[in-house]
């Protein structure tokens, strides 16, 4: 028998329909490959009960003849800031550890009733805030990918490191992952899987631990196009529990797949050449801009100017809505408590949070703190939100002349865990291509593209219109099947 | 714009995280640095521009004037929103005395 946890997303699915296998025999190969992966520590908690449960209503399901669900059979990994009933929830911070939710985010019970499994709670950056999966209370996590004859262990990127680990060494066929400004894409990039980030307000928000609201949007890792477009369609839709999510049908994107790209027209915005990109990866964008003419499309230049304002507005903006939100660590509700003898409310809460969130959290909170207090709001805050819609202006102009936009989802490959600590500014430039998308709540997607002279993957990234998931993902699918991307980590772990 | 150690421990006291003197001291060159990498959106031309208020032009719903119109959300989950309290106490969240 093939080995279950070669397999993707549709050929579990279908795989489990046709009764090639059963669900329950899927997840019991994933719960060992999970549990064989510890070295990796792509998951802060393992449930393998839940999925071998979910593998057992679906056979029992098909068994009886139902109809079976988009997800059927297929164990995923959860992102440890979605709130799982009865399970931890910790978004990697000390600060909520040992937090279990007695409700369901809104997108994981999507997922459980199309069919999906739990694997376990994947490993993040703490609250989502890092690019490199080094900012977490649970330690790093470790990319199944090394450079070609070194073992140092590389970044999974982050913040949905865990996510893009372990669908990358194949102990989880998905993942859900978060993006507030590159956190899908980047790590799908240095992973060599893909991840879409679609429009705001497509996935619900409810349940999702806050880290930049604006921002913050759920979508799908996995490796392939169609199984982000599965994926995908089980996770959006309208929820009366977020204020912002689109009142709009989810249309059929996985249905609706197509590669041929004739009468469209591919962006290659000029500003994105950004000094500091490596070699490798202009060469790879050239070679995207093949592969999409190769399907049919026209590439066009466009211009949008404001691209390297954004990442500053965005380094404004996320940090100031983050100290809005992580203000609910108070060490009265839920979470850490730290109280130190004798002391009063006030220094209760700034114990807690001292004790409870990490470095970057801090540095963010105070970031924020700094650009909302009184006498700053205007030149920082107000500042950005005017170049934010001056970056969502660009974009806008820039469909008038294009379908979709092909730039690079990273300035660099991967790089070994602790390389980039010095300067928290270096970390942040990792999203400089990522981040204008998300000001702006456009979908985005990276797929992969090919491996660098070190033997590791480049990513290329879509970004589209509002709404129009499809046109990103159908351009996904164009480079996909040109760029023959193969490769695979090989198993150290 | 640039921040001293008297700032830092100010924002930190707004923001309710308790920080020693020698992590202050860290974090002045580390937020002054972000800091000064932010100053360049100041070169940008925002004459007339509206800041952005929502990404996707988007009208927030009343949902129905009634009762639980989310059971999920609605009243009457005592139990559950105190099951995760660092000190639940008669059916409330317990805090140290705040007056004498």
């Amino acid at each position: 028998m093939t080995d279950l946890t070669s397999l993707g997303v549709k050929e579990i699915r279908d795989g489990v329909a046709k009764g090639d296998f059963t669900a329950r025999e899927v997840a019991e190969a994933f719960n060992a490959a999970v549990a064989d992966a510890a070295a990796l520590n792509a998951f802060i908690v393992t449930t393998p009960d839940h999925a071998l449960a979910a593998a057992d209503k679906v056979d029992a399901a098909r068994a009886s003849g139902a109809e079976l669900g988009r997800m059927a059979g297929v164990p995923i990994g959860m992102k440890d800031l979605f709130a799982t009933n009865g399970v931890q929830t910790t978004a990697a911070s000390h600060i909520l550890e040992g937090f279990t939710p007695r409700y369901e985010s809104t997108v994981s019970q999507k997922l459980w009733d199309a069919g999906a499994g739990m694997l376990g709670k994947l490993n993040l950056d703490q609250f989502a805030m890092g690019s490199s999966n080094e900012t977490s209370y649970f330690g790093n996590v470790s990319s199944p990918w090394r450079k070609t004859g070194s073992n140092a262990a590389m970044s999974p990127g982050g913040s949905s490191g865990g996510s893009s680990s372990a669908v990358a060494a194949r102990i989880a066929p998905a993942a859900t992952g978060t993006d507030t400004g590159g956190s899908i894409r980047q790590p799908a990039a240095f992973t060599g899987i893909c991840g879409i980030k679609p429009t705001y307000g497509r996935c619900s928000r409810w349940g999702i631990v806050a880290f930049a609201s604006s921002l913050d949007q759920a979508g799908p890792m996995a490796r392939s196009v169609e199984d982000c477009a599965i994926m995908l369609g089980a996770m959006a839709g309208f929820d009366p529990k977020d204020s912002t999510s689109l009142r709009m049908d989810v249309p059929d994107w996985e249905a609706a797949l197509n590669a041929d790209l004739r009468g469209k027209k591919v962006g290659i915005p000029r500003e994105y050449r950004m000094e500091g990109t490596d070699q490798a990866i202009l060469d790879s964008w050239e070679q995207g801009k093949a592969w999409l003419r190769d399907a049919g499309a026209e590439i066009v230049d466009v211009s949008l100017p404001h691209t390297k304002y954004a990442l500053p507005a965005y380094y404004i903006v996320a940090p100031a809505e983050a100290s809005s939100n992580l203000a609910r660590y108070d060490g009265v509700r839920y979470g850490l408590r730290d109280l130190p003898d004798g002391s009063g409310l006030q220094d209760m809460y700034a114990a807690t949070r001292a004790a409870g969130f990490g470095d970057e959290v801090k540095r963010r909170i105070l970031i924020g703190t700094y650009v909302l207090s009184a006498g700053f709001y205007d030149a920082y805050y107000t500042q950005a939100q005017k170049v934010r819609a001056l970056v969502a202006r660009d974009f806008e102009r820039a469909f008038q002349d294009c379908d979709v936009i092909l730039a690079p989802t990273t300035p660099t490959a991967s790089f070994p865990l602790g390389s980039m600590n010095e300067d928290p500014l270096t970390m942040y430039l990792n999203d400089v291509f990522a981040v204008p998308a998300s000001l702006a709540g456009l979908p985005a997607m990276s797929v992969p593209a090919t491996i660098n002279a070190d033997g590791l993957p480049l990513g290329l990234q879509l970004v589209g219109r509002p709404f129009d998931e499809q046109g990103v993902l159908n351009a996904g699918l164009a480079i996909q099947q040109r760029a023959g991307f193969t490769a695979k980590p090989e198993k150290w772990w | 714009m640039s921040v001293d150690k008297a700032t830092v421990a100010k924002i930190a006291s707004l923001a309710r995280i308790r920080m020693d003197d020698a992590a202050l001291e860290q974090m002045v060159p580390e937020l002054n640095g972000i800091l000064q990498w932010v100053e360049q959106l100041g070169e940008v031309d925002v004459t007339g521009i509206e800041p952005m208020a929502a990404v996707i032009p988007n009208t927030l719903r009343l949902r129905d004037d009634v009762v639980d119109a989310d059971p999920l959300t609605g009243g009457g989950r005592q139990g559950d929103v105190l099951a995760n309290a660092p000190a639940a106490e008669h059916g409330f969240f317990g805090v140290p005395k705040v007056i004498e």
